[in-house]
């Protein structure tokens, strides 16, 4: 086996010098009549060659080669090609858990630099890293606020992701927080006033997403308002990271919990992701997930240590603010590399293209479907309503290799005939174009010169 | 210091400030493709929700991004460099083909909403891994969906609590021997069990008695690990079990040590009812500085109505698909379906080793933690002399004479070139030394820390001082933890 560093004769040194005369008597302890006696039925040793080919086979059967329009909490952004170059170094890829700071310092110190852009970017004070993902950092974000606020209910809205929803709904269930759920108004964003409506003196916290779950950019400073006069707290989830290179923080949220995917992640088929809680600095005790310190050594150097370890669970087991322990780290990596590639000045350009595809995109399918909630601002994904079934229209466009914008009828059965669509900077005209003039083949109205060059361009 | 190793030599790295001291405007490392739609107004679609300012992002060029993640890589220590003893985290090495295969096109760029038909790839990668690991714990049925071990054992109580709900007998509290990790009883907590500890033995296994005392039909399950943070296999786990299923409770088991029986012993065998896998240990996946993991719920035919949505299925026409129609779920508990990556990571590693690599792994990283038992029994007290699994615990009593503790020995023997062992855990064991070193140190490695480990020991005699003020050799000293915890910084801020 070539993984393993031994011969048999350093086997048979090692099993003498222990005083043993064969491998079996190290296995004395397990009751014999639980000993497996046969080989495993699992796959037998492969060759590398045979491994890599296995691999190319089910990435062939896996979409390779297709355009997507999928967006819904998982986005197809470019990754700088250093991304992997930097976390394949063996020092990040194959160290643990930073505890012994003297020699995990450059782990430590690029997570310090991790907790400072993402509150740079979050307009929050704190942030941790890391948490699994978006939807359990939502659901950590609001049993932080359950015990912050001493209150046990929580208002989610609608327009959170769907899945963000269900994953609450478990961790609730056993705490005893009952969620109440308000509705999306006319413009896709939450109901306000359904929103104050549920609001009750229980009320732990308000949770919403923005973008939510269709594109659309709430009115974060109008549900602060609401919430806060209630005494509830606001937790605020950004499923897609990009936003924030153009879009204002949420930051009157007392909490966000983030979903960092976009920022160099690989879709990876749902995981793994990297989620993130920030959050303000006199909550910091309250918040769960590792933390980096600044501090000095005995010289008086400046060094970094894992610190306020005194609310987790290796300290303080059953009374931690949670369970977290290995968390996204290595994601993590690529998420801070990301932002460091793009900074300042490339997140917002980025921000902005993906911005314009989406604009010209909805533009475009405008003409032949309905374009749902046109009255709020959206940062890369929009609604289209259309009179067809959207899986009929989905399974012509696997036909050109395009995959299209996600049927929503499964999660909101009251949209009917809506798909939600996704552009990014990655997303071209032309296959904006072939969407549309598919989208257009059933539907009853004209389309303009500029669809029927797509629809051409299609046929050839 | 009189002492010296040949396992390491110092040598110059280099000195690196934080990222946002190399930023100056107009410094990038990102060019844009040209659009090809028009070109937006940002703020007539925005109003008043567009962002004006990003603060004190980084501007930099891409050279010095390269030079300063690799500078700091260079102040890590790594299983890549040596051996990373650390007990319960079974630090083995993280095959390249694993990584080489994660990122093949299809696998590392599928959308998790992409159309089933389109899906079959990543589908079959579920399928055959949930039957490898299926076949390797000797249980019925699997869910992948847990994002790290913590994270299966909150699954792993869920569907406990949703099975004696379904009976009409719902439960308050859960045993955890006073062994276990932390996550266990943190866990308990979150899933609203109340938490009871149960004591060990003399043998640092289980008080059958005080078990066979404690248990009644309050006790939804006993969450164990086995082997447990001794190193120690629970040989009347057979009786446990019995015990348990008695009076209606469930075995949980908690598979952070797993790597000491894969393939030489089944828990599904043995009477585990529910249990959870960590691939970030047993199965190779890298822990990447702290993550990402995957935690793997196994469990048996009873629970299976409680898996979490959705479940991988074979539908009529032969393809494989998900399903979400369960109604007795306990519903979701991450978005999508899990840490796919390590999936792929997972099966790679069970690929190149087969039924006998995986036999062969597991025989060594026991005849290791043996080995090293060995070589140092004497030399650092052994407070428990029953047989030694995957890992192996000493206490520093012996050192603690000269005032020398767990966590210095830990310090000093980082400048001999090796990662401390973990230190101060399990509880049961005051001042404890726990060494795993796992199936992937040849014998020359582990003669060098058995070496190094008896070297140390001399030095508590005779010069306890350097082992106190250790480390010598890295680039920074012990840190003030204590002033980090009291006034935190935790972020980088422009001076004023």
């Amino acid at each position: 086996m070539r993984y393993l560093p031994k011969s048999p004769a350093d086997r048979e040194a090692m099993l003498k010098a222990i005083g043993l005369r064969s491998v079996d008597d190290l296995f004395a302890p397990i009751p014999a009549e639980y000993r497996l006696t046969r080989d495993l039925k699992v796959p037998r040793q492969m060759a590398e060659s045979e491994i890599v080919d296995y691999f190319r086979q089910r990435s062939r059967e896996n979409g390779e080669g297709y355009t997507s329009f999928l967006g819904a909490g998982a986005y197809f952004h470019y990754r700088p090609v250093i991304i992997d170059s930097l976390i394949s170094r063996g020092e990040f890829l194959t160290a643990y858990t930073p505890y012994q700071a003297e020699i995990s310092q450059g782990t430590l110190q690029s997570i310090f630099e991790f907790q400072t852009m993402i509150c740079e970017l979050t307009g929050m004070e704190v942030a941790n890293a890391s948490m699994y993902d978006g939807s359990t950092a939502a659901a950590e974000a609001v049993m932080m606020a359950v015990r912050l606020t001493g209150r046990r209910s929580v208002v989610v809205a609608r327009s959170l992701h769907p899945e963000y929803r269900e994953v609450l709904a478990t961790y609730a269930t056993h705490q005893g927080m009952p969620l109440s759920v308000a509705g999306f108004g006319k413009d896709g964003r939450v109901n306000l006033a359904e929103l104050e409506n549920s609001i009750t003196p229980e009320t732990a916290c308000v949770l919403i997403q923005s973008p939510n779950f269709f594109g659309t950019i709430e009115d974060v400073k109008a549900t602060a308002e609401i919430a806060h006069r209630h005494g509830a707290m606001l937790v605020v989830s950004i499923a897609e990271a990009v936003s924030l290179g153009i879009v204002e923080p949420p930051r009157e949220a007392d909490v966000i919990a983030m979903e960092a995917q976009s920022f160099g992640v690989p879709l990876g088929f749902g995981g793994p992701y990297c989620g993130v809680i920030a959050t303000r600095e006199k909550y910091v005790r309250q918040m769960p997930g590792r933390l980096v310190g600044q501090t000095v050594d005995k010289q008086g150097k400046r060094g970094f240590v894992l610190t306020l370890a005194t609310r987790e669970q290796h300290i303080r087991r059953e009374k931690a603010t949670s369970n977290i322990c290995t968390n996204q780290a290595l994601v993590a990596l690529m998420v801070n590399i990301f932002m460091t590639v793009y900074g300042k000045v490339g997140l917002r350009e980025l921000a902005k293209q993906n911005m314009a595809k989406t604009a010209y995109a909805a533009g475009q399918f405008a003409k032949h479907g309905k374009v749902l909630f046109g009255d709020a601002p959206r940062f890369n994904e929009f609604v289209v309503e259309t009179s067809e079934d959207p899986h009929a229209i989905n399974s012509r466009l696997l036909g050109h290799k395009i995959v299209g914008g996600l049927p929503l009828k499964k999660f909101y059965p009251e949209l009917g005939n809506a798909a939600l669509w996704c552009c990014t900077e990655l997303t071209t005209r032309i296959s904006i174009d072939t969407a549309v003039g598919v989208v257009a083949e059933n539907e009853g109205s004209e389309p303009s010169p500029r669809e029927e060059a797509g629809v051409v361009e299609v046929a050839r | 210091m009189k002492h010296t190793t040949p396992k390491a030599t110092r040598h110059v790295n280099q000195n690196e400030g934080l990222i946002f001291e190399k930023s100056s405007p107009g410094k990038a490392a990102w060019k844009l493709a040209p659009l090809d739609v028009p070109e937006v107004d940002t703020s007539k679609l925005l109003g008043s929700s567009e962002r004006r300012d990003l603060g004190n992002m980084p501007e930099v060029s891409e050279i010095e991004i390269i030079r300063h993640f690799t500078r700091l890589s260079t102040w890590n220590y790594a299983i890549d460099l040596g051996m990373y003893p650390l007990g319960s985290c079974t630090m083995k090495y993280n095959p390249r083909v694993n990584e080489a295969v994660a990122r093949v096109e299809g696998i590392a760029n599928g959308h998790p909403y992409q159309p089933e038909r389109i899906s079959q790839g990543a589908l079959q990668i579920f399928k055959t891994l949930s039957e490898c690991l299926i076949e390797i714990t000797g249980m019925d049925a699997i869910t992948l969906q847990p994002a790290a071990g913590a994270h299966g054992e909150m699954t792993g109580l869920l569907m406990v609590r949703a099975y004696h709900h379904a009976q009409g007998r719902p439960r308050k509290k859960i045993l955890i021997p006073d062994s276990a990790h932390g996550t266990n009883p943190a866990t308990a907590a979150m899933v609203d069990y109340a938490v009871e500890n149960l004591k060990s033995d003399s043998r640092g296994m289980v008080d059958i008695a005080a078990l066979a005392a404690q248990m009644n039909e309050d006790v939804a399950a006993l969450m164990l690990t086995n082997p447990n943070t001794l190193g120690v296999f629970e040989q009347d786990i057979h009786r446990i079990a019995d015990i348990l299923h008695a009076k209606g409770g469930l075995l949980y088991m908690d598979g952070a040590n797993m790597n000491a029986l894969v393939g030489k012993v089944r828990p599904g065998d043995f009477g585990v009812d529910v249990m959870h896998l960590n691939l970030h240990k047993t199965f190779s996946t890298p822990h990447g500085g702290g993550g990402p993991g995957s935690g793997p719920v196994a469990i048996k035919k009873i629970l299976e109505p409680f898996l979490p949505t959705p479940v991988v299925v074979t539908k009529p026409d032969g393809t494989l698909g998900f399903e979400y129609n369960r109604p007795q779920s306990v519903g979701r508990v991450r978005a999508f379906y899990g840490n796919f990556g390590m999936f792929v990571r997972a099966l790679a590693y069970i690929q190149a080793n087969g039924p006998d690599g995986l036999r062969q792994t597991t025989e060594d990283a026991v005849l290791n933690a043996n080995y090293i038992r060995k070589g140092l029994e004497g030399t650092y007290d052994l407070p428990y002399s029953t047989p030694t699994m995957h890992e192996v615990v000493f206490s520093d009593k012996l050192q603690a004479r000269k005032g020398v503790r767990t966590m210095d020995i830990a310090k000093r023997l980082i400048d001999y070139g090796f990662h401390p062992y973990t230190t101060a855990f399990p509880l049961i064991v005051p001042g404890a030394l726990m060494i795993e070193p796992t199936e992937s140190e040849s014998k020359e490695e582990m003669d060098l820390f058995v070496e190094a480990m008896k070297s140390i020991a001399d030095e508590v005699e005779e010069d306890p001082q350097t082992v106190l003020d250790a480390p010598h050799s890295t680039r920074v000293s012990r840190l003030d933890e204590t002033a980090a915890a009291r006034k935190p910084v935790l972020r980088w801020k422009p001076a004023v």
